[in-house]
Order: C-alpha cells, then sequence, then structure tokens
C-alpha cells in the first residue's frame, strides 16, 4: 500500500456547510495506477529513527502517514486533524514538529527521530525512564508526541520551571493525567540531565 | 522496578505498594497496538458520508458514480442495509412507557442530527474512499431543526420524531416534600445550567473487522467488548459463537467508549457483505460530531432549609436532552445522578423528576461520572448559595448537615444505604492542607482593600455511587444487563500466572493493579503474574469497564477466584504432605502442616503436582485453575473534600485556579500511585467543564465545536498543579476498595465554580453558566450592577456595593453570550 495513503483530512472543508470529506487533490497515475489526472509524485529520502529510506511520495502525503503507512513506524499516533493535540510529535532535525503539520516531501534530507527512535541499546530515554517512574501516562495515546515535544524542551531549555514546563508543552493535549506528573516526569529528566 | 523478596514464607505485601506500571513499556516505546495500528492482508477501508443537515428527509441517494470511482470496491446507502442493519441499541429503557424510536446505524429515510452517516464508500484505502464520497449524489429536503429542550416540549414545537419530542418522565420521591417546603423558613429556588460536553478521549475511535468463513472478528477501540459482542449479536444477528470482539490498547474513553456504535455495526455488515476485512477510523471532526457527547442538562433544584441552615428538603427538576435517539445508556445517565442530589446530607424529604427530550443533536450517552458530577454540581452549587443566604460559613452549613461517621452506615432519603464514609475526616485534612482560614483571611483582605483581582473559595464534599453495581438493582431500574464481574486465574507449570479479567482497561493499570491483588492473594511475586483481558475469546465472560467498577467489582472477582484456587490447592497439598486437609495452613503461596511449619509445599508445586496429575487423590481433577463471577451486595460510595482558591480578575473577567487541594476518601488504595494519577486527571476534567468547555451548536444545528482548535481541551498551562491527600473508610467488600476513576471529575466541577461565585458574590453575582470564561465572568459582573453588560464604566462603584441581587430565583438562561 504505502504511498498510495494521501492527506485528505488536511484539505477537507469543515462539516457542516453541505460538501463533506471531499478530497481537493488528486491521485497521481504513477502512484496510484488507478487515477486520472492528479500530481507528480516526488522522490524523498528520508532518515527515521537511524535508518535511511528512499520512497516515491504523492506530494499532499503527511509526514505523518509517511511514518505510519510507508516506513511502519506506528508508534507515531495521530490525535487530531488540526494539529492541536501534538500526539503526532516527532523531531525534524532535532527539533520537535508536529508531523500531521508537515508534508513528506518537506522532510527530504532531513533526519527525522520518533518515539521507536528514543531507546538506545543502553535501554530507555532518560524521558522514557521519567515518564515511567512519575506515572505521568494512563492510556499512553498521547504519551509518544508528550515525550518527543518534552525532549526538544529540554533542549532548549535544560532547567526549566515547572510554568516553563507547562508552557512548553502547550501544544500537547492529554486527557487523562491532569498534566500534573507529567510535569513531575519533565523536572525529573532535567534534573537527570537530560538535555537532547 | 524492585525486584520482590521471593521469601514465600513472608512475602511484602503488594496492596498499598506505589508499583509502577506494567502497561508502561509498550506505550513509552510506541509498541503499543492501536486499533488503527492494525493491517489486515487484503484490508479495505471505510469512508463515511455524513449529513450537513441537523434534521432533513433524504429524497434521493445515489452512490453509482461513486462505484466507479478509482479504487472504489463498494459504495451503499442507507437502504443497501436496511434490511440487516436493525436498530442501534438502547439497554436502559427507564420507563414501560418510554418512547425509543428505531435508531438505524445509518439513515435511510431521515436524518435527525448532523454527522449522521448517509453513505458510505469502501475503497483500497482511507483517502480513495473519502475522494470518492464527493461522487455520491444525495438529495435532502431540509426539516426544522429541534435544538432548545426546553422548546422542544412546548406545543407546536417541531418534532424530532413522530412520537414527539418527549421520551419519559421519571419520578422519584421520598418523604413528605409539600410538608419540607411549607412553612420552611428559608427556601431556594436555582436553575443550573450541565452544558453539553465532548468526552474527547486522545484516541479517534477506530474499528477493524475480519469474516473468514462466517466467523467474525471486530477490534475496536472500545470499553466494552463483551457487551459490543452481545448487542452485535442481538443487532445483526449473527451468531454469538461467530462473533469475537478485541479491545486492544485502547486510549482513553471516559465513557465515551461505553457504546454500540453505528460504525461499529455497519464494519461488521460490509465486512460480510465484500468478505474482505475492513477498517474506518474517524477523524477528530468526525469524532467530535459523532461521539455521544456528554451531560447537557437543565436542572431546576429547590431546597427547604430551617433557620439554623438545617436542610429540610430538596425537589429536582430535571430537564436532560437525549439528542435525535436512545443510544446504549441514554436514558440512564441521569437517573444515575437521581439518587445522588441529596449527596453527603441528612433531610426530610427528596423529590425528583426527570424528562428526557429529544432535539436534532448527536445523542448524549456517558461521560466521566455520568449523572452524578450533574447531581454534585447542583447540590454543592445550592448548599452555598444557602450558606449565602444564611451567613453560614459553606463547610458549616454542610457539617450541620452531612451524616456524621459514627452514623454509617446511612440509608440516605434517595434510598441508597452507604456503607462508610467520615465527611469530618476529609474536611479537616482538606482544611489544613489549604490554610482554609489562612486564605478566608486574604480574602477579607482583598475585599476590604477592593482589590481588583478578587479571592474566592469554593467548595464541594462530594460523594458518589460507583462500582457499579448490584445486579438485582440494576434490574429494579430497568437496566437491560447485570452488574457482575468475571475473573479466571491459571495455575501454569512453572509457577507461573495468568489473571484472566473480565474489565477491559483502557489505562487504568488494570495489569498493574490486579498483579498486585493476586500476588497477594497467592503469595506469588508481582513479577510473575500476568493479566489478559479485552478479547472475547481469551476473557469470555465479563462487563467491561465504566462506572469506577473495576476494582470494587472485578477486583472482588479476582479474590473469589484466588478463594476457589486456594481451596483446589488444598486438596492436592494435603495428598502430597500426607496430611488431612483440615490440618493445613495456607500462608499465602505456601500451605503448610499445622504445627510442622517445615513440612510445606508451595503453591507452584502444587500447579506443577496438578499439570503432572501422576499421584491426585481419587476424584481430584487436574488442574486448580479456577474462575469466579462476583455480584456485589451494593454499590460504593466514595467520598470527598474539595476546596479551590480562584482569583478572580473583575476587570478582565479572567479566572486563575490559585490552589486546588482534594482528600479523597476511595477505601483502602491497592497502587497509590495510580489513584493519584485517576484523581488528578478526573480534576483536570472536572475543571475543564467549569472553565473551557462546551459543545456548541449554530442555530442550523451544525456543530460549531468540530475540533480542538474550537474545543477547548485544556492543556498543562491552562490547569493548575493539585494537592492531594487521603483518608480511608473501608468500604464494605473484603478489600475494602471503593473505586477512583470518577471523583475528580465529580467533585471538582462546583468546587471550582462556588470558588468563582464566592470572589464575586459582594458584587451581587449568583451564578455564571459553565464555562465560566472571561467574558461570562465579566458579563456577569456588568449584569449584577443591574446595567446592560458593557458599561464597564462603574465598575468601580460596583465594588463598593455589598449583597445587591443575591437571591435572585432564576439563574441566566444559558449565557448564550
Amino acid at each position: 500500500m504505502g504511498s498510495d495513503y494521501l492527506s485528505v483530512n488536511a484539505v477537507v472543508p469543515r462539516f457542516g456547510t453541505g460538501v463533506m470529506m471531499r478530497g481537493v487533490l488528486r491521485w497521481p497515475k504513477e502512484c496510484a495506477g488507478v487515477r486520472e489526472g492528479g500530481n507528480r509524485v516526488a522522490e524523498v529520502t528520508v532518515s527515521v529513527d537511524g535508518v535511511k529510506y528512499s520512497d516515491h511520495v504523492e506530494p499532499r502525503l503527511l509526514l505523518v502517514h509517511y511514518l505510519r503507512e510507508v516506513v511502519g513506524k506506528t508508534g507515531t499516533p495521530v490525535g487530531c486533524d488540526t494539529s492541536n493535540c501534538g500526539a503526532c510529535t516527532v523531531l525534524l532535525n532535532g527539533e520537535s514538529v508536529k508531523s500531521c503539520s508537515v508534508l513528506a516531501v518537506q522532510a527530504d534530507g532531513a533526519e527525522v527521530t520518533t518515539i521507536q527512535g528514543m531507546a538506545t541499546d543502553g535501554g530507555l530515554h532518560p524521558l522514557q525512564e521519567a515518564f515511567h517512574a512519575e506515572h505521568a501516562l494512563q492510556c499512553g495515546y498521547c504519551t509518544p508526541g508528550m515525550i518527543m515535544a518534552a525532549s526538544d524542551l529540554l533542549r532548549e531549555n535544560p532547567h526549566p520551571s515547572d510554568e516553563e514546563i507547562r508552557e512548553g508543552l502547550e501544544g500537547n493535549l492529554c486527557r487523562c493525567t491532569g498534566y500534573e506528573n507529567i510535569v513531575r516526569a519533565v523536572r525529573r529528566a532535567s534534573q537527570a540531565g537530560v538535555s537532547a | 522496578m524492585t525486584a520482590q523478596p521471593e521469601t514465600a514464607a513472608a512475602p511484602a505485601a503488594e496492596f498499598g505498594r506505589a508499583r509502577l506500571r506494567k502497561e508502561d513499556e509498550r506505550l513509552i516505546t510506541g509498541q503499543t497496538t492501536w486499533t488503527d495500528n492494525l493491517r489486515l492482508p487484503g484490508m479495505l477501508h471505510i469512508a463515511f458520508l455524513r449529513s450537513p443537515y441537523a434534521h432533513a428527509r433524504i429524497t434521493s441517494v445515489d452512490v453509482t458514480a461513486a462505484r466507479s470511482e478509482p479504487g472504489v470496491i463498494a459504495a451503499y446507502s442507507g437502504a443497501d442495509f436496511a434490511a440487516e442493519q436493525g436498530s442501534l441499541p438502547c439497554a436502559w429503557p427507564v420507563t414501560p412507557d418510554i418512547v425509543m424510536p428505531a435508531h438505524p446505524p445509518m439513515a435511510v429515510d431521515e436524518v435527525r442530527y448532523a454527522g449522521e452517516a448517509v453513505a458510505c464508500v469502501v475503497a483500497r484505502d482511507r483517502y480513495a474512499a473519502a475522494d470518492a464520497l464527493a461522487a455520491i449524489e444525495i438529495d435532502y429536503e431540509p426539516l426544522p431543526p429541534v435544538l432548545d429542550m426546553r422548546a422542544a416540549l412546548e406545543e407546536g414545537s417541531p418534532k424530532v420524531h413522530e412520537a414527539g419530542n418527549k421520551s419519559f418522565v421519571w419520578p422519584f420521591a421520598n418523604g413528605d416534600v409539600d410538608a419540607a417546603f411549607e412553612g420552611a423558613p428559608v427556601v431556594l429556588e436555582r436553575t443550573y445550567r450541565q452544558q453539553r460536553l465532548i468526552p474527547a478521549a486522545m484516541e479517534p475511535r477506530s474499528v477493524v473487522c475480519s469474516c473468514v468463513g462466517g466467523e467474525f472478528t471486530l477490534w475496536s477501540a472500545t470499553q466494552i467488548p463483551h457487551v459490543l459482542r452481545v448487542m452485535l449479536a442481538l443487532v445483526t444477528g449473527i451468531p454469538e459463537q461467530s462473533l469475537r470482539v478485541i479491545a486492544p490498547d485502547v486510549g482513553g474513553g471516559f465513557g465515551s467508549k461505553l457504546q454500540v456504535t453505528a460504525e461499529e455495526v455497519l464494519a461488521v455488515l460490509i465486512a460480510r457483505k465484500l468478505g474482505r476485512p475492513v477498517k474506518w477510523t474517524e477523524t477528530r471532526s468526525e469524532g467530535n460530531m459523532t461521539v455521544h457527547h456528554g451531560r447537557d442538562q437543565w436542572q431546576r433544584i429547590r431546597i427547604a432549609a430551617d433557620a439554623d441552615g438545617r436542610v429540610r428538603g430538596l425537589d429536582v427538576d430535571l430537564l436532560a436532552d437525549m439528542g435525535a435517539y436512545l443510544m446504549l445508556v441514554t436514558p440512564g445517565v441521569p437517573l444515575l445522578g437521581a439518587f445522588m442530589f441529596p449527596a453527603i446530607y441528612k433531610m426530610d424529604a427528596y423529590s425528583f423528576k426527570c424528562t428526557g427530550v429529544f432535539t436534532t443533536k448527536m445523542p448524549t450517552d456517558a461521560y466521566r461520572g455520568a449523572g452524578r458530577p450533574e447531581a454534585t454540581f447542583a447540590i454543592e452549587r445550592i448548599m452555598d448559595e444557602l450558606a449565602a443566604e444564611l451567613g453560614l460559613d459553606p463547610l458549616e452549613l454542610r457539617e450541620r448537615n452531612w451524616i456524621k461517621h459514627e452514623e454509617f452506615p446511612y440509608t440516605t432519603i434517595a434510598g441508597l444505604t452507604y456503607d462508610s464514609g467520615n465527611y469530618e475526616a476529609a474536611t479537616a485534612k482538606a482544611r489544613e492542607l489549604f490554610d482554609y482560614d489562612g486564605l478566608r483571611r486574604e480574602q477579607q483582605r482583598r475585599r476590604t482593600d477592593n482589590d481588583p483581582v478578587q479571592l474566592g473559595i469554593g467548595v464541594s464534599t462530594f460523594t458518589e455511587m460507583c462500582g457499579l453495581a448490584p445486579s438485582r438493582v440494576l434490574g429494579s431500574l430497568a437496566y437491560g444487563a447485570g452488574g457482575w464481574e468475571q475473573a479466571s486465574i491459571r495455575m501454569l507449570p512453572t509457577g507461573k500466572v495468568e489473571v484472566v479479567t473480565g474489565s477491559s482497561a483502557h489505562g487504568q493499570g488494570h495489569e498493574t493493579a490486579w498483579s498486585q491483588i493476586v500476588a497477594d492473594q497467592l503469595g506469588v511475586p508481582f513479577e510473575d503474574i500476568r493479566v489478559l483481558h479485552g478479547d472475547t475469546q481469551v476473557s469470555p465472560k465479563g462487563m467491561d469497564t465504566y462506572g469506577s467498577r473495576s476494582l470494587a467489582v472485578g477486583g472482588m472477582a479476582l479474590v473469589s477466584a484466588c478463594d476457589k484456587v486456594v481451596e483446589k490447592a488444598r486438596v492436592i497439598a494435603a495428598a502430597t504432605l500426607e496430611a488431612s486437609p483440615d490440618d493445613l495452613d495456607w500462608v499465602p503461596g505456601r500451605f503448610e502442616v499445622r504445627g510442622d511449619p517445615d513440612k510445606s509445599v508451595t503453591i507452584g508445586e502444587i500447579a506443577l503436582a496438578a499439570f503432572a496429575a501422576h499421584n491426585l487423590p481419587d476424584g481430584v481433577e487436574p488442574t486448580i485453575d479456577a474462575e469466579a463471577t462476583y455480584d456485589p451486595d451494593n454499590f460504593s460510595f466514595p467520598h470527598g473534600t474539595h476546596l479551590c482558591a480562584t482569583e478572580v480578575d473583575t476587570e478582565t473577567g479572567f479566572v486563575t485556579i490559585r490552589s486546588y487541594v482534594c482528600v479523597d476518601d476511595i477505601g483502602t488504595v491497592v497502587n497509590p500511585l495510580i489513584v493519584e494519577g485517576q484523581v488528578h486527571g478526573g480534576l483536570a476534567q472536572g475543571i475543564a467543564q467549569a472553565l473551557y468547555e462546551e459543545a456548541v451548536y449554530d442555530d442550523d444545528g451544525n456543530l460549531v465545536t468540530s475540533t480542538l482548535a474550537d474545543y477547548l481541551v485544556p492543556s498543562a498551562a491552562d490547569l493548575p498543579s493539585y494537592v492531594t491527600g487521603r483518608t480511608e473508610s473501608r468500604a464494605a467488600n473484603r478489600l475494602g476498595v471503593k473505586g477512583v476513576g470518577e471523583a475528580g471529575t465529580i467533585a471538582s466541577t462546583p468546587a471550582v465554580v462556588n470558588a468563582i461565585i464566592d470572589a464575586l458574590r459582594p458584587y451581587g453575582v449568583d451564578d455564571i453558566t459553565m464555562p465560566c470564561t472571561p467574558e461570562r465572568v465579566w458579563r456577569a459582573l456588568q449584569e449584577a450592577r443591574g446595567g446592560p453588560a458593557g458599561s464597564a464604566a462603574d465598575q468601580h462603584a460596583a465594588r463598593q456595593s455589598d449583597q445587591t441581587q443575591g437571591n435572585s430565583p432564576q439563574a441566566s438562561d444559558g449565557g448564550q453570550a
């Protein structure tokens, strides 16, 4: 299947206007082989969690769908369609981005780190350890994005105050924890000296 | 994680230990099995066309063109399912004469809320499916929407259903209410609005269904795999034994995944039609529109009291918005609140009436707390009003009325028997943690100084009924199922243990807490236990997870199953030790011969002996596995005292929570870490109702808050840090546990709103409709001074006024501002 996953949601008009879920962009012939008209297919080369991938993708393909459906990195989930929830946060060349608001083609030549690239042979990343130790997750759906956003926060500000942690994670929603233990976990990782 | 001492003779107690969670490893490393991660060979993708009208007749649907779109395998309209789709179930027909209209999973003739599915495309991937929706030709004849449940009951209102807009009236009364109100020195009446909320679990719904040789497997992001299986069989006619339902990792529910959804039923029907696996995953916008909503009530509440504040009686008249249809437990939700309005207070009489009303909106159903937050809000709000009316401290008024700790068990005026509680202890501890007296002094100082930022202190001394529920009580309330829970213990030959539970966790940490309980009961290490759940083939019986029931019911089922294991093991141990079963002492983990503790055999050795079965006594079956089904005698009644301090900027209306203290009595605690997390999350959702969240429909019945940009789920920056504490009175079950999943949500909303009102009461404000946005707070301040909103110039003068309009009998009509 791979590259035939295209993002429709990013381009649909809002519901309730009488026209619902109409894709605006069209299939490329080259990609789907079944669709008339359409756009070019672009080649992207992306390093994901240290492994290099080259794929032909539709220009409208979102990075999160590329990661989930083409590369098979389902550790990065999708929580909304308006880049509000942050569940899909990954690092793009070391900086956190919401992978639902980046096109796969924009990641060409870049290094992407997902939650699945955080643990190393030496074990869990200190933020993963801290989220576990502080019970900073319940259902865990927001956790990948939360950890990735927190890692970028600590890179920019290795010793944030609690208020800075809260503001730094403002773009990541959690419905389970009330954030208290997430703040504690980031503080704990900060004290352990995580800076990347 | 630290290793457990292995000495079976004296295992460290797991109960009460802050074990880190077993679930976490897969969740923090991105190895989770969300339903949407699933890809089956040949799997097709479904996209639904949804009604843009709140109410319309479907005059024609033509899916022919969509069928010839590239990559499209099939396209269907409601007519294609009409013969087989049945009606989505409502398991709670609360009255014999309830109006319960048919609810086709896909609309055939008429749509009754915006977002109702009217057609679908099945394609080789999700986006081809979504693209092809544009090729569906559909015409509607718009009908008038019905959006206000009060107007819906007026004569001449357009009808949602042919049978009218009233679904049911459910009354309850105990004691002589008229006598309680007649001649009462104080009678207050208020009308409160419970706004409509969107549960917004972080994981969108997702369904995968495969059909192979007439055998169906349905994966769904659901809280209720067991209930869903039964209901799918009943709705579709597929034999129950041919249906397997799996809830893999589920990303939160909060009641929203306690449902039998149109998409689940249709996925099954489509998989059957096509003989191929199908998947549907909602977008957030679809989810906001079509995952059932919560709350949405008008509450008229009257309270009668003596001059000293003793409550004489309570009278509650609810309008509850059902939305367009009755879904799984829609009509029962307000009834769960019916028993909670009297809360922790003694009184002579109580009457309650709930009218269920149809509107052309998404149906409502269970959302965290389900009826109990609504009830708690109204009673705790009016208790504050009563305190203000009498010039009493709100905690003093509550203490004059609450059930004293020595009075338990206590049967309330609503007919519930509270088994245990200690409101004095929880309140005393909360006062101390909060510095109640110090904050009251500061409040006085700010009032005296005319500080533009006023301090308010909000009180909520709540209780709830949870641990749903004794089956016979559910039966008496016309609920369609029981309230038991199932557990099985499988003793593996290597001494390890598999625990199968009918609870279906989706973030609650059952794999950890259940391991702790079983470790203590059987004396096996925490690490040697694996908990299995959420798959009807692995865990064939269960009532699933909602209503803070997992521990109080499912945990007790575990204990019962462990008892059976021990009794079966005793027989084999006796044979092994060549002793009489009656001469053996069970020390968790091993049997010892009484008086000769050196002669012993461990539970693991017994499991191996049963597996080998070489030397079992005659007639003894070669297993010590056991299962148990536990039906509780009573609900459980967590309670607590929540205190909130808000700073309210009288010039901007902006509310800041300065401190939040809660002391909860949830009985004994298996894992304090998990408990604290549940409380935190509950508080966040309750605070969110008070300050941020509201599902808003426009005048045409379109959902305006269809994204997380419009529906304000609070972020870390929007919420305070919480101070939590606990007191403990044991529940009447063997573990002493009560339940904690909903406590924070139930308690916190009135604490926050009471704090805001407390800050502004000197300005004449006695109600603000939730969510208490800066605009609404500001407008309430303007209106309280009698001037139209907007005349900010005389704000200073208002600060000089004191206690005006404190008795307005009617709240504003919903803060439509």
